[in-house]
């Protein structure tokens, strides 16, 4: 039986770049960006960095394939860097691997950087492509709003919840996250909304409207991790560590199989569940301080809180009306302002996430930091609801 | 006996409202207004000959796995002036689509306006001589016309399909004739979209008149019929009470003329006869006889008579049933649009090169045209697509799925969105996940869709459309749609 990796490997460092649209930088400039921060805030050289992982989801856009695009413009000691690419959970893998790398005790610290450069395309939303050779023969001519809009109407038909309903809602998720994004300094979108104005905002995919939809950003973010004895070594204090990493597939059940009902993410509940078992998480509701997730649609963000077991099964509609996700809430949500507004800049969100838990465990997030979080949990998906990638990960204070 | 054995048809939901057209062109062709009366039908934007000869097919050969029930198809001849593919036999792709077997006859027959009625002809002579025992017949057109062009306004789209055979016949040959002329009303030359007619008097009195009678008279004598005796006259022509100055000419009463569908369907081109045909056939009783001529660099008659198995065939969509499946569209700028006739901005996210692994198509052509998943040996979980493990999370058999053809099975929708973001010809793109109540699913485009008008849990059919153009290489990609099921 497996031990988990749980206080196994802390962070020394971190770093994020502001994010948005940056006219005026490539993902190296933004790489090194973070990376600046990340190295400051750990107190390392360069030259101490033994394996490094980057994170990147579009290669026509960003930085094209392989690892060389980091280890140059980081001028990396010629150690080994591997590009991971696991849909918009990319974050989330870079991070996985630099922290097994050190779990595995292969190195002492490790690297995990992710970056995506959206705004070279020319056009608003997500860049389109051919995904491989048989899918653009027969799949339907989606977009990422559309695929996740499909919750909303399965939602609605499972739980018998009126469209109106349903949209305010999901109204209520987006305005909550820009009143968070509006305290953050980062953040891509920093301006607080109405409903009104986000339920008369123009349709983008039914139900979803402009405000419902995540920012398409430039930015990068990144991690510097090592075990918890030489971040003590080092004079770190108030240590945080890894207390659980999931990652789990769709293996094409959701898409091929009548047993789903479209409203949930199966593989968000698998990863959840493991993820408890591996932080020894009891009661997610009551446990938890705090939660960055995958907010890439208000409507995800909505089936997510049944998800990650804390709302119960058609409950998240009434939890997110009474404010339980609001930054004084019971489990505060996206208090940087989730991708909605820090932006999501695919191969960076998953370490965006652990960014914003790790500056609250910490208690340096500024003017939104949270009273006392003791552990936090990430959740990053990548994919559509009927074929996805889910990351689920908690930090937390060394012991806690 | 050789004869019709089953008969389907298809017109197009879309209605384009002949007031919306001298409308909009009012200001070039004020003549218009006056005539400019009804309704043409108007094949959506991914509808071509091809997508439209297999609706009409598949309302000829009803039955819930074409797998097997259309085994016996031995031959298929497409009639066509609109066909989407010069040189790639395009009824290959209808039988593809239609889940027919490999070992038959397959040809495209065009080049003239009777093409539709030549390809029933060939299939009449393939059974008689033996060589096909089950022959498909289907014939569809898409005409191009210019803005403003008085074909514009007369022309219409759709199709219709015919079983031929020697059992269970339900309209029997009784005597064809034909004549082959240069006569040249019209033409189209290589690489060209659009007809180029000579004048209207002419076509009439020159063509249709001196024409056309005297092959009709011909397969009379032939079949061994008086004029009298024939029950239905179907004399496709945009040319005004032109059907029945040729019927008289024939000894056939004016009476006999089968209505054109001019008023709200308008001319199919090379598909019209088979059109009317097939209509006629939805109207006739047990032993009528109907006289079919076509007109085009000569002519083509063909003369039935209709059995008494006409009465037991099984109630079809046909044309009745197409025409009465409509949706009316007064948006002569859509219509524009869907011809290519107008340069309309489509955004960048248009610019996706849609280039196709053909070694792919090929590979996967059973899945891609047919819509055949597997249906697992082991557990009985039918999946979509087909796979070497079976999806069933109890099961997971390996190389265990038998072919397990979705085409003709009817759907749910489980979940939906209507997106204004991705690039569409006819926003917002509809789609969701589809389920089958045999098992299986999958996230398929919606097609002849309107917004609101449906959520989760409408049933829906499955259709043979375009799935987009690869205007860089002249490649068209076709797969199944999901569309709202018609209630009888």
């Amino acid at each position: 039986m497996a031990s988990g990796i749980r206080d196994k490997v802390a962070i020394l460092g971190m770093g994020c770049s502001k994010f948005g649209e940056r006219w005026n930088m490539g993902a190296e400039e933004l790489m090194v960006e973070a990376y600046m921060e990340a190295l400051g805030d750990a107190g390392v050289e360069t030259s101490q960095i033994q394996a490094a992982w980057l994170s990147t989801h579009i290669d026509e856009q960003s930085v094209g394939k392989g690892g060389t695009p980091l280890s140059v413009a980081l001028r990396l000691p010629n150690i080994a860097v591997t590009r991971v690419e696991n849909f918009c959970a990319s974050g989330s893998e870079a991070f996985r691997g630099a922290v097994y790398a050190v779990a595995a005790g292969a190195c002492d610290i490790a690297l995990a950087l992710g970056v995506e450069k959206l705004k070279d395309t020319g056009y608003g939303g997500l860049p389109t492509g051919q995904p491989g050779t048989l899918l653009p023969q027969w799949g339907a001519n989606g977009s990422a709003p559309g695929n996740f809009a499909q919750l909303a109407s399965a939602y609605r038909a499972k739980h018998k919840v009126s469209k109106e309903d349903l949209k305010r809602a999901i109204a209520h998720v987006s305005v909550k996250s820009h009143a968070n994004g509006a305290k953050n300094p980062k953040a891509h979108l920093q301006k607080a909304i109405t409903e009104d104005q986000c339920l008369g905002a123009p349709m983008i995919a039914e139900p979803l409207g402009l405000f419902d939809c995540c920012g398409v950003s430039d930015g990068a973010a990144c991690a510097i991790v090592t075990t918890p004895e030489i971040a003590r070594a080092m004079g770190k204090k108030d240590i945080i560590t890894v207390k659980a990493l999931q990652l789990a597939l769709s293996n094409g059940l959701e898409s091929s199989h009548n047993s789903w009902d479209g409203s949930y993410f199966h593989t968000a509940r698998i990863a959840a569940k493991r993820a408890y078992d591996e932080a020894g998480i009891k009661n997610p509701r009551m446990d938890l301080s705090m939660i960055e997730v995958h907010d890439c649609f208000s409507i995800t963000e909505l089936v997510t809180m049944e998800d990650l077991f804390i709302s119960p099964e058609g409950g998240a509609v009434k939890d997110v009306m009474d404010g339980f996700y609001d930054a004084d809430g019971g489990v505060p949500c996206q208090i940087d302002g989730g991708l909605k507004c820090f932006g999501h800049p695919i191969g960076a969100s998953g370490l965006r996430m652990l960014y914003e838990m790790y500056l609250q465990l910490q208690g340096k997030a500024g003017a939104r930091q949270l009273k006392d979080p003791r552990i936090g949990l990430t959740h990053n998906l990548g994919g559509s609801p009927s074929m996805n990638v889910c990351s689920v990960a908690i930090i937390g204070a060394m012991g806690a | 006996m050789t004869g019709i054995v089953s008969f389907g048809g298809y017109v197009p939901r879309l209605r384009l409202q002949r007031k919306a057209i001298a409308a909009a062109n009012a200001w070039i062709a004020p003549g218009q207004g006056a005539g400019a009366k009804g309704e043409r039908s108007m094949a959506n934007w991914d509808e071509d000959a091809v997508t439209m000869a297999v609706e009409a097919a598949r309302d000829c050969l009803p039955g819930a796995n074409p797998l097997t029930s259309r085994k016996h198809i031995d031959a298929l001849f497409l009639g066509s002036t609109t066909l989407p593919f010069a040189d790639r036999l395009n009824a290959g792709i209808v039988a593809s689509a239609l889940s027919l077997g490999a070992n038959m006859r397959g040809a495209d027959i065009t080049g003239s306006q009777r093409a539709g009625l030549s390809a029933l002809l060939a299939a009449f002579d393939a059974v008689s001589a033996g060589s096909a025992s089950h022959a498909l017949v289907a014939a569809a057109d898409t005409r191009k016309t210019r803005a403003a062009s008085p074909a514009e306004l007369n022309y219409g789209d759709g199709a219709a399909a015919f079983e031929v055979g020697k059992s269970n016949v339900i309209a029997r040959l009784l005597g064809a004739a034909s004549s082959t002329i240069d006569f040249i009303d019209h033409f189209r030359g290589e690489g060209e979209d659009f007809d180029y007619h000579w004048e209207e008097r002419w076509i009439r009195d020159e063509g249709f008149v001196t024409i056309v009678p005297p092959v009709v008279k011909a397969a009379l004598t032939k079949a061994g019929i008086e004029a009298a005796a024939v029950d239905h006259f179907i004399m496709p022509t945009t040319f005004a009470k032109l059907d029945q100055q040729i019927a008289k000419a024939c000894g056939i009463a004016p009476e006999k003329v089968r209505d054109n569908l001019a008023g709200k369907l308008g001319e199919c081109g090379s598909a019209h006869a088979l059109v009317m045909l097939a209509h006629a056939l939805e109207e006739a009783k047990p032993g009528q006889r109907i006289v079919v001529a076509s007109f085009g660099q000569g002519c083509d008659v063909a003369v039935l008579e209709t059995t008494e198995a006409l009465s037991r065939l099984a109630k079809r969509r046909g044309i009745n049933g197409s025409l009465a499946h409509r949706k009316e569209e007064a948006n002569y700028m859509k219509w524009l649009a869907f011809n290519g006739l107008v340069n309309l901005e489509k955004g960048m996210r248009a610019e996706k090169d849609n280039k196709t692994a053909l070694t792919v198509t090929y590979r996967k052509r059973d899945m891609l045209f047919g819509l055949t998943g597997g249906k697992c040996t082991r557990c009985g979980t039918a999946q979509f697509p087909r796979s070497r493990i079976c999806v069933n999370p109890n099961c997971k058999a390996v190389d265990a799925q038998e072919p397990f053809c979705y085409a003709e099975l009817p759907g749910k929708v489980l979940s939906w969105s209507a997106d204004f973001l991705t690039y569409s010809m006819d926003p917002p793109q509809h789609y969701g996940m589809v389920t089958f109540e045999e098992g299986g699913r999958f996230l398929a485009d919606f097609t002849d869709v309107d917004v609101g008008s449906f959520d989760s849990g409408a049933e829906v059919r499955m259709v043979f459309r375009i799935k987009d153009f690869d205007e860089r290489r002249g490649f068209r990609r076709y797969f199944w749609k999901a569309v709202p099921q018609v209630k009888a």
